[in-house]
């Protein structure tokens, strides 16, 4: 968990409430736990219609890059005071490992909360933390930053 | 032209169909050619990531970027080889228009002995407008089947899903 620069991070359970936000969340099947230390754990639930290749069988990778996007958005929310949704600027996901017929879970890093841009990491596992299946860095821009 | 191309030709859609998760997106095959790729997201609101805005998800852009490159790289290989992204960056220029489909479009500008290099675009009627912009690099196996090349065989019916599956749903061959 980061420490961001706005105090007292929203709690788990009004992440779940802004969720219902994001159809596309819903339809890919993303939930949220809380963890040990206040801590937000993402979960990309196992379905058939989030694979990718059959044969093997994977989770597409679209959906896992999907996942870790909604992941940072949701650890951002958790950090800008009036719960409207960061835009995402750019992402970059490495993909580290095949995403097996498994749940999926994964957790997000605020690196740096600007006044109008925020940079997060984010992570994805399945069976075991040590072992990531994809990766993720990106840019938000907040809610209330001037555009044009 | 590639033997998978000559699939495309005869079954478009084959290139998502056997991909459960590009089927419940509903992507559509718009055209194909040796190393670049069309595909279509019919707009659907499941797939909004604001419900405030109507705007689509950014993750629903990266899935059909994605899919899209694994197509490119496997009509730009004159051999069947199993395809695996290995990084994909996005960026973000504007908003999808709510109720409007999208449009993604990739090309394989390179081929390496092991590493293929994508680049591409989303976009609604014009790709020099676009929605979203990428580059990716994607991991290519060994060389499966029969050897290619023009006058090759064709793929075997169960050949073909296999290499459009592991252009977007491989993860490496760890």
């Amino acid at each position: 968990m980061s420490d961001g620069p706005r105090g007292e991070l929203l709690p788990v359970d009004r992440v779940r409430a802004l969720l219902a936000g994001i159809p596309y969340a819903g339809f890919l099947g993303i939930t949220v736990e809380e963890a040990d230390g206040g801590a937000m754990v993402s979960r990309l639930g196992f379905a058939q219609h989030i694979v990718g290749n059959p044969s093997l069988p994977a989770i597409h990778g679209g959906a896992i890059g999907a996942f870790l996007e909604t992941a940072a958005i949701l650890e951002l929310l958790r950090h800008v005071p009036d719960g409207s949704l960061p835009k995402p600027i750019n992402l970059t996901i490495a993909y580290l490992r095949s995403a097996g017929p498994h749940d999926t879970f994964a957790v997000a890093t605020v690196t740096k909360h600007g006044r109008r841009v925020a940079n997060v990491q984010a992570v994805a596992w399945q069976r075991d933390r040590a072992k990531p299946v994809a990766s993720a860095q990106g840019h938000f821009l907040l809610p209330g930053a001037a555009t044009g | 032209m590639s033997r998978l191309l000559d699939a495309v030709e005869a079954s478009k859609n084959m290139l998502v169909d056997y991909v459960p998760h590009s089927a419940a997106l509903g992507l559509v095959v718009v055209d194909a050619k040796p190393g670049q790729t069309w595909l279509k997201v019919p707009w659907n609101e499941k797939l909004v990531g604001n419900a405030a805005t109507g705007v689509l998800h950014g993750g629903v852009v990266t899935t059909v970027l994605d899919n899209c490159a694994g197509v490119s790289v496997a009509t730009a290989l004159p051999d069947m080889r199993a395809i695996a992204t290995l990084d994909l960056r996005i960026d973000y220029m504007k908003p999808a228009a709510p109720g409007r489909d999208v449009i993604a479009w990739t090309h394989c500008y390179k081929v390496g002995r092991n590493v293929a290099f994508v680049r591409g675009a989303a976009y609604h009627d014009d790709p020099n407008d676009p929605i979203a912009t990428t580059a990716m690099t994607m991991m290519l196996g060994p060389a499966y089947g029969p050897a290619g090349g023009p006058g090759a065989a064709g793929p075997a019916s169960g050949a073909a899903p296999d290499t459009t599956a592991g252009g977007e749903g491989t993860r490496g061959r760890s």
